[in-house]
């Protein structure tokens, strides 16, 4: 639950998801949910040339299961909160 | 694809918003099949009817016609909207027939098989 609710502080934000397949898609967090499939809205691929069949696609829905990595701005994370967060979740589990 | 609390409907990531639409889906062996979204449930299983598979090799491209096709969820990548005033395929792209892009497709598995096989030799020869 806690990338989870991590996520849910992130909506809104720009951000870049790098595929298991080596796809890399930049766009806006529009949503989140439990599995951590994640919707992008505002989406262009990192390398366009390579992916000509994602040309006309600016919103998408990306299944968490395929998730490699998720690249945040520098300043999208409170370290603090984030720190506080994994203890109790350490403490809890 | 919700579930985890009542304050969390608003947030949830639903492909509810994707029916009727003409979609894009990407499968975790690279195919891109291509059609409108009639159903879904949390695994992200997926109906799409006037199905058809975009196979492009190089600048070459072919929409082969499938159907009415069911996804297993656990094949999905990317599930994504197209933009139905952009250009699906950029301007150099050109329409090929489904036996053209067969012939490119083996040709392109030759020349990577060829390419690993002579990688294959050179490790041998241990060069470095």
């Amino acid at each position: 639950m806690l990338f989870f609710s991590y996520f849910k502080e992130l909506v809104g934000k720009e951000v870049t998801v790098e595929l298991k397949n080596d796809l890399e898609i930049r766009g806006t967090l529009h949503s989140v949910d439990q599995y951590l499939n994640i919707k992008l809205e505002n989406t262009r691929v990192v390398d366009q040339d390579k992916y000509p069949h994602m040309l006309s696609v600016r919103n998408c829905f990306i299944r968490g299961s395929v998730v490699r990595y998720v690249q945040l701005p520098p300043d999208g994370v409170d370290i603090d909160i984030l720190h506080d967060a994994t203890r109790r979740e350490a403490r809890g589990a | 694809m919700s579930g985890a609390g009542p304050e969390d409907v608003f947030l949830s990531t639903s492909l509810a918003s994707y029916l009727d639409k003409k979609l894009l889906v990407l499968l975790r062996d690279g195919r891109k099949l291509l059609g409108i979204l009639r159903s879904f449930d949390q695994f992200a299983n997926a109906v799409l009817e006037g199905a058809c598979e975009r196979v492009i090799v190089g600048d070459l491209y072919c929409d082969i016609p499938l159907g009415l096709y069911v996804i297993r969820g656990e094949n999905v990548v990317l599930i994504g909207e197209l933009d139905l005033e952009k250009d699906e395929l950029p301007a150099r792209m050109i329409s090929v027939s489904a036996a053209e892009i067969r012939r490119a497709q083996k040709a392109e598995r030759d020349a990577t098989d060829l390419k690993g096989s002579m990688r294959k030799r050179m490790e041998f020869l241990d060069l470095d």
